[in-house]
């Protein structure tokens, strides 16, 4: 099988690479969303105490 | 072993055990991915009937899979937390939800895109596709359901109660190309006796499977971190972990 042939999938491959681009779309994004919301708490309570600790 | 569980309910320890664990899962999760999309794209056959776009099945079938796999969870995780009132599972529950949903939504996208070259049509208002859509409202439900709730312990509990009353869509979905005349096929894998599929597309698929339920766990233990830094905010081990970070 060349890599011309492979990347044709038999004349699907409009079909097939979707398919698979949509998926690592949805994969990354479960990944990257707790990522991101674990900074943005981060930061968050970050910035909670030091407004306590000047306060006090 | 019992200690084992015993810390696992407490969230300080649930947090360290957890962030210990995901890095090992997420390795294993790529290597069977890559060994099972090796084996599928490249070394599997073209089917007989379907020529190559039948490769779309190796993240149809494994996002569809998981799609019921991880409602499952998300209603037993709930009712633990239900009966038991035990907070990890609440949070297990809540952070399956939108896994579960993605999945879904993947199952129901992939499997329209494979529709159309070989149905003829993106989409059919078949009991298969009916279900599967019925079971991303469910998902969607529970998500809406949780942030509509300002009180989290109440909201978990409500949550619970409409996952486990959803639960009776699961084997509708499951049942449904054999219990109506679909255009979906039925199932070729866990029919009685021998699978009614080619070894060299069986393996891999197998393998995308177990890669898929790998990731689950993977980013199932990265949200549920990040809701009990979040439960816990107040108490003193995450402010001493805010405050090194």
């Amino acid at each position: 099988m060349t890599l011309q042939e492979f990347f044709h999938m038999g004349g699907y491959a409009v079909y097939v690479w979707s398919s698979y681009a949509i998926a690592l779309v949805v994969l990354v994004a479960n990944v990257v969303a707790p990522i991101l919301q674990r900074r943005k708490l981060f930061v968050q309570l970050a910035r909670r105490q030091r407004r306590e600790r000047r306060e006090s | 072993m019992l200690r084992f569980f015993h810390q696992l309910g407490s969230p300080k320890h649930f947090y360290r055990i957890a962030g210990r664990w995901i890095p090992w899962l997420a390795a294993a999760c790529a290597a069977l991915m890559l060994i099972g999309l090796y084996q599928g794209m490249v070394v599997a056959p073209p089917d007989y009937q379907q020529g190559d776009s039948y490769r779309i099945m190796f993240i149809h079938v494994p996002s569809a899979w998981m799609s019921l796999f991880i409602y499952i969870v998300m209603a037993v995780a709930g009712a633990i937390g239900l009966i038991w009132h035990m907070k990890l599972a609440e949070v297990i529950a809540i952070s399956s939800a939108p896994i579960g949903a993605s999945f879904t939504f993947l199952a129901l996208v992939t499997g329209s895109i494979w529709g159309k070259p070989m149905w003829g049509a993106w989409w059919v208002w078949d009991a298969r596709l009916t279900s599967e859509l019925i079971l991303l409202f469910l998902y969607l439900g529970v998500m809406a359901l949780y942030s509509a709730v300002e009180d989290k312990r109440t909201a978990a509990r409500a949550t619970a109660i409409l996952a486990i009353v959803g639960v009776v869509n699961i084997p509708i979905i499951h049942y449904s190309v054999e219990w109506w005349n679909t255009l979906h096929q039925g199932p070729t894998v866990t029919k009685f006796g021998a699978p009614s599929i080619d070894l060299r597309m069986l393996i891999p698929l197998l393998v995308m499977a177990v890669a898929f339920k790998l990731f689950y766990a993977t980013v199932v233990l990265m949200r549920a971190r990040v809701e009990v830094l979040q439960r816990e905010r107040n108490a003193q081990w995450v402010r001493e972990l805010v405050d090194i970070s």
